[in-house]
């Protein structure tokens, strides 16, 4: 076990690891953040994405020890501190951006990413930034909805395909 | 997975050194190794991370030739590589975007894997693999599936790309992995074009020299038309037959032709 250390949301937090402790164990097993979901394990689903020094990775596949000393944000940092829920989070909301809600986490940080890069995303740019994560409920047109909607765009234009 | 030592030297001197211990590993991203690792597939006892060493990551172009630092993640040559535009682009599309920030030129070139995209750019440009001892041409480097001349312990810190005149790389892309079913890039150089094909050779990456000899004479996508390859030379598996990758090879050398005019 080695001590690690890394900016959780904008605030200190260590904890012991293995070398194979895995970035997303750390922070759901070691320092209770379980916003952060594992889906499927493999790097396919997304359920998992984190910034780690403000770009989106998939914390499944990536060890706690890379991020010793990163500025690491996650989902509980998303809305404010009284719990008011930032853009992204009320327009998935706002727009049955989800269902069951598993995918939920890493889909509004993968958006969150998205709209840091690209404030006002056309709907392709925001298909395929998405196509790292899977929902299996298939709510992707309301997801992209609520991103267009996050990004302020009118959202009207999108029809179900 | 099985444990390991964790190590992140922040030279490449260091990296070496830890690397020198039997059963090390260099690490790079980990977009391939740590999926390996999961399934009980590798097993090192030591992993060398390369993630701290800042002399490994950077884009840099003379004009004549761009240079990646071996521990570039595909999103910043995506974003970084302009010089090169086919090779930015194929930096672009690998995988998706988290896997582009983590994932690094140097470890999909020294995985080699059969599908992986860099390996075609690698080859079609004729590349030069620079190791922490030497420096390899790509036509003598890919060695087979998952297999380079790479010895034991030796790191690729940069790779150098002659820019070509034109250049394009046409992926038909495996919907699940995003890995190429078949991919192919062509690079038109004042010398000639090279051709070069991922995802299909039962061998892994490989240069298809009669298109590179018919679109070397006329660099239209018709030149090809009169070739055919041999599905019996190409990857078959439940996502298609070796007859179907070889019939893919010639399209996606025609759309990555017609991209370039």
């Amino acid at each position: 076990m080695t001590k690690i250390t890394m900016t959780v949301n904008g605030k200190t937090r260590s904890g012991d690891a293995e070398g194979r402790t895995l970035l997303v164990q750390f922070l759901r097993d070691t320092l209770g953040l379980t916003g952060t979901h594992v889906g499927c394990d493999t790097s396919q689903c997304g359920a998992c994405v984190v910034h780690v020094n403000g770009k989106a990775v998939k914390s499944c596949t990536m060890l706690a020890a890379e991020a010793d000393g990163a500025d690491v944000s996650t989902i509980e940092g998303q809305a404010a501190p009284d719990g008011t829920l930032n853009a992204i989070q009320q327009a998935f909301q706002d727009h049955h951006g989800l269902q069951c809600g598993f995918c939920t986490p890493g889909m509004v940080m993968s958006a969150a990413a998205l709209l840091k890069d690209n404030p006002k995303p056309t709907e392709t740019e925001i298909r395929h930034y998405l196509e790292g994560n899977i929902c299996r409920c298939t709510g992707y047109h309301n997801i992209v909805k609520a991103i267009m909607a996050a990004s302020g765009q009118d959202v009207g234009a999108i029809a179900a395909e | 997975m099985y444990n390991f030592e964790f190590v992140k030297p922040a030279t490449v001197d260091e990296a070496i050194a830890a690397l020198r211990e039997e059963d090390a590993q260099a690490l790079g991203g980990g977009q391939t190794l740590l999926p390996t690792m999961k399934q009980r597939l590798a097993m090192p006892s030591k992993l060398v991370s390369l993630g701290g060493i800042a002399d490994l990551v950077g884009v840099s172009s003379d004009g004549a030739t761009l240079t990646l630092g071996g521990a570039t993640p595909h999103a910043v040559v995506a974003s970084n590589a302009g010089a090169y535009p086919a090779l930015a682009a194929l930096a672009g599309g690998i995988g998706d975007p988290a896997v582009r920030n983590r994932g690094t030129v140097g470890g999909s070139l020294a995985n080699n894997d059969p599908a992986a995209c860099y390996p075609s750019a690698a080859l079609a440009s004729g590349a030069t693999i620079v190791t922490n001892a030497r420096e390899i041409a790509a036509d003598d480097y890919f060695q087979g599936l998952f297999s380079t001349a790479l010895d034991e312990g030796e790191i690729i810190t940069a790779v150098r790309f002659p820019i070509p005149q034109r250049a394009n790389y046409q992926k038909f892309e495996q919907p699940a992995s995003r890995f190429a079913l078949v991919g192919v890039f062509v690079a038109q150089y004042a010398d000639g074009v090279r051709v070069a094909v991922t995802g299909a050779g039962n061998d892994g990456v490989f240069r298809w020299s009669e298109a590179e000899a018919a679109l070397s004479g006329s660099f239209t996508p018709d030149a090809v038309d009169g070739l055919s390859l041999s599905g019996d030379d190409m990857i078959g598996d439940l996502h298609g037959t070796g007859a179907y990758r070889a019939h893919l090879v010639k399209v996606m050398t025609k759309r990555a032709v017609a991209a370039c005019n």
